[in-house]
């Protein structure tokens, strides 16, 4: 705009009308050139983000559906299979990283969700525990996954002398999944409408029964969701694995004892060898399942949320 | 008193005639308990973290007194037990070069998908376009990492032959010696894995442009992007900045995308600047040597390093929480 005004300074543009719409012109059209640039270079970083998107998931698609497909994935471990011979299954790391991760969510959601009711029931106003909890939810949120490791190994291994174990990798993925389950839960129970909880408190419910009947029912879509997110969010994560369970070929479901195989520590394993083509083609199945199970739990989370969420 | 008052009339969850409502007070056994419970969880998530400082440094301590070298400025690697002779400099070099990287490549297009979906795209279409882009965080960074040194490093090998031909005389970069897993190809991947996080972000504070500012900069007859340029990228600014830091926060810790692609130079070789070396990141090094931790005096040392990257991400998360929060109560 400034641009207009010092291309037809108003003395000129007196004078001589024709030429003042002359100087005009230039000016509008460098502004349009401007604008028009400005969308190629936006619609562009946008083509720019998905070109990786659909590649990953190309290349895990193509690469990986070989093993998935093949009998036996599902249902057979690798046990005794070399990393030159072909075949053998997932099932022994699915059963690894389904139990650890159960496992984690029965610790991890109950003080999660009581923490959230913490924040968003009792802690109203700014009483300084709740901003001490919710401060440290946000440190809990930008924790490194290694760094849960390290602590885990600290207090599990180092100063209780157990030995690595699936249990120690649950518990490192507790402090990763208590802050997203706590944050979206926060948002769901804060959506809940105020006149609901006063109609309840006022019929002589008590506060928890409010909660515990009223509130977290009508928020409880929006709750699974966060659980769902939260469980894609740990089931992927490599690094605890890498530093607190050592990794297993065979089926293991003591969650207390021994080496035990998951997903992300079997496309480790397997990626050592990646220049065979028995094991590139497990390497890229158990990515894919990795990311089928993950995209179904986000895709499902939206659905839950999508589906039955409050109108507007 | 309320508490009083509920017990006298009675333990079925008569009505209580007053006190409860809109009360933060406890007014039943079955209250308490259930305050108490999440209260409880809320003290347990500040034992948690104020946990994980103290068994770190617990663990830490030990080695660091007993490292003959300088654990900040030197690059030893050295965890003979009676004689450690360890330093951070080369991790702290990597780390942050590699996240520096990345965030130069992911801000400026993280900004521009923000500012796309905002405001190019039609409203009904924008959501499900941003869950395209929130798509690349639900793949997990272990496929990340493997899809980077099998699938892209190969074909980024011209392009970084190139940049090493044409400007090899300035140190960053400089050849090498490393063909596929360099600095360049990590930040590369770590900028896809940050891209969400920045975008989602932007987009949050782009939507709550006031509605005022940018019609009144349309109705002076200012074009769409300096429209842009006048309303949304100031109000904006400092909501990028925050998202930009949660980026940088989750590209320091990153693992085992890093582990997988970064080539670790072998013990004792000279230090490269260049982002076409290999070298190790906090996170690689740790994840690396886990079979390593067969000893406290060795563990210790590797503890110690966490430790600072401990400190690192919640200083970075710190401050970008801190700029989002200023924004909020404006």
């Amino acid at each position: 705009m400034s641009q207009d005004l010092a291309a037809a300074p108003p003395g000129r543009a007196a004078n001589d009308k024709a030429r003042s719409a002359e100087l005009f012109t230039p000016a509008a059209a460098s502004r349009k050139i401007a604008d028009q640039a400005a969308t190629v270079a936006v619609t562009a970083a946008f083509v720019v983000a998905l070109i990786p998107l659909v590649w990953v998931l190309w290349t895990v698609v193509t690469r990986g559906a070989k093993a998935v497909f093949a009998a036996g994935w599902w249902t057979h471990s690798e046990n005794g299979i070399t990393y030159r011979q072909f075949g053998g299954g997932a099932y022994h790391a699915i059963i690894g990283s389904v139990l650890q991760v159960l496992v984690c969510s029965m610790i991890a959601v109950p003080v999660a969700l009581m923490t959230a009711i913490y924040l968003v029931e009792y802690g109203k106003g700014s009483s300084r525990l709740a901003n001490a909890v919710a401060f440290m939810v946000d440190v809990l949120t930008g924790i490194p996954s290694i760094v849960a490791a390290l602590f885990i190994y600290a207090l599990v291994i180092t100063t209780l002398g157990f030995q690595r174990q699936g249990f120690a990798v649950s518990l490192a993925l507790v402090l990763l999944m208590i802050p997203v389950v706590v944050r979206t839960t926060e948002e769901m129970l804060k959506l809940v409408p105020n006149d609901l909880r006063e109609a309840s408190l006022a019929l002589g419910v008590p506060q928890w029964k409010t909660i515990v009947r009223i509130v977290i029912p009508t928020a409880l879509p929006g709750i699974i969701t966060g659980i769902m997110l939260g469980i894609a969010r740990v089931i992927g994560e490599t690094a605890p694995l890498l530093i607190l369970v050592g990794y297993s070929k065979a089926i293991n479901t003591n969650l207390f004892h021994g080496f035990q195989g998951s997903l992300p520590t079997m496309i480790v394993n397997e990626a050592t060898n990646f220049t065979l083509p028995a094991s590139a083609d497990r390497v890229w199945g158990a990515a894919l399942t990795l990311i089928l199970i993950v995209l179904a739990l986000s895709v499902g989370a939206r659905l839950v949320a999508r589906l039955t969420s409050v109108k507007k | 008193m309320a508490d009083f008052a509920t017990k006298a009339f009675g333990p079925a969850g008569g009505p209580a005639p007053a006190g409860t409502r809109g009360a933060v007070g406890v007014t039943s056994t079955g209250d308490r308990l259930f305050a108490g419970a999440a209260k409880g969880s809320g003290i347990l998530v500040i034992a948690l973290v104020a946990a994980v400082a103290a068994f770190l440094i617990k663990t830490a301590a030990p080695s660091l007194i007993h490292d003959h070298s300088s654990f900040l400025y030197s690059r030893d690697w050295d965890l003979t037990i009676g004689d450690l002779h360890f330093g951070i400099a080369g991790m702290i070099w990597t780390t942050v070069l590699v996240s520096t990287f990345a965030m130069a490549l992911a801000v400026p297009v993280a900004v521009g998908i923000a500012l796309f979906l905002t405001f190019w795209v039609p409203r009904r279409f924008a959501s499900p376009l941003a869950a395209m882009i929130d798509l690349l965080a639900a793949v997990p960074s272990v496929v990340y990492g493997i899809w980077g040194i099998y699938i892209l490093a190969p074909k980024l090998n011209g392009f970084s032959a190139d940049i090493q031909k044409w400007f090899g005389w300035f140190p960053l970069f400089g050849a090498a010696g490393v063909s596929r897993g360099t600095v360049f190809v990590a930040g590369v991947v770590l900028a896809i894995m940050i891209l969400p996080i920045i975008t989602a972000i932007s987009r949050e504070v782009f939507a709550q442009v006031p509605k005022t500012q940018v019609e009144a900069a349309l109705g002076l007859g200012a074009t769409r992007w300096e429209m842009i340029r006048l309303a949304v990228l100031p109000f904006g600014r400092s909501g990028v900045v925050s998202g930009a830091m949660l980026g940088l926060g989750r590209a320091l810790g990153e693992t085992i995308a890093i582990t997988l692609i970064l080539s670790t130079p072998p013990v004792g070789s000279a230090f490269h600047p260049s982002l076409f070396a290999g070298g190790e990141t906090f996170a690689s090094k740790i994840a690396n040597n886990a079979q390593e931790f067969d000893s406290p005096a060795k563990t210790g040392a590797f503890i110690a390093a966490g430790l600072i990257l401990f400190m690192l991400t919640f200083i970075v998360n710190a401050a970008a929480r801190a700029v989002v929060n200023r924004k909020t109560v404006k």
